[in-house]
């Protein structure tokens, strides 16, 4: 198998779509027979990536790059950036509001939950301009 | 234990993915923040909850799991009923409140505890 790539754009207006490319990815992984791991890792990896995009950044674009021994996401948005990575990395630590965590998120596992999956997470982020996660996840 | 027994002991009424009654289950997770089944809640197949929002759908998705209980009666809305069952996942809604819905199904010893 050669690489294959895909793109999405995540609409950032509408919380109830958000996980749609998710959901996407998952199931192309599935018709390219990877094992049920590694496609649960990248499913769940991904998810976090677009509701954090959806939540903090009004949404942005996914690039899902597929190889036989390892998946790249690429998520990249032009949200306000994070301030302290370091911060934002901490399980429990959050900025969301209220209202984003009644509708079952913001419990500040986003970014943990992204870098407790994959095998690589880097962020690369700058505040007013935008952020950028690459995850990788190995066969 | 197969869904449809839980649906019985739940006295549940079942909305989404019939079809799914007989597969069996052997995980529960109760949870309302949708974070923290994503962080601990990988290996569940059964999810109970009192959220409801599409994304309890797409969680349960990301996880492979196969059955959502609606807990204190809360019915969820259309477009979640058929997001589930467009994706085989079925959901149910029961009266009973967390603790009652998850000590009932505790209480049969039929499943992995976690711990």
């Amino acid at each position: 198998m050669s690489a294959l790539s895909f793109h999405f754009d995540i609409d950032g207006e509408d919380f109830s779509s958000a996980g749609e490319a998710s959901v996407a990815v998952k199931k192309k992984l599935r018709q390219l027979g990877f094992p049920s791991d590694v496609i649960r890792r990248c499913s769940i990896a991904m998810y976090e990536g677009e509701i954090n995009m959806v939540i903090h950044a009004n949404g942005g674009t996914a690039d899902v790059l597929v190889e036989p021994d390892k998946i790249t996401m690429i998520l990249e948005d032009h949200g306000p950036g994070i301030p302290d990575v370091e911060l934002a990395m901490k399980e429990g630590y959050s900025t969301s509001t209220e209202q984003i965590r009644n509708m079952g998120f913001g419990a500040g596992m986003g970014l943990p939950n992204m870098k407790r999956y994959t095998e690589s997470l880097e962020i690369d982020t700058k505040v007013g301009v935008g952020t950028k996660l690459t995850m990788v996840v190995c066969v | 234990m197969k869904i449809r027994e839980i649906a019985a002991l739940l006295e549940a009424r079942v909305l989404s993915a019939e079809e799914e009654l007989d597969e069996e289950v052997h995980e529960v997770f109760c949870c309302d923040m949708m974070s923290d089944v994503l962080a601990f809640g990988t290996n569940q197949s059964v999810l109970i909850t009192g959220l409801l929002n599409p994304q309890v759908v797409r969680t349960a998705m990301m996880l492979d799991m196969h059955c959502i209980v609606f807990i204190n009666g809360k019915e969820p809305t259309p477009e979640i009923v058929s997001l589930a069952d467009a994706n085989s996942i079925v959901t149910m809604v029961t009266e009973l409140p967390m603790f009652s819905a998850a000590g009932r199904l505790f209480d049969t010893g039929e499943f992995d505890t976690g711990e």
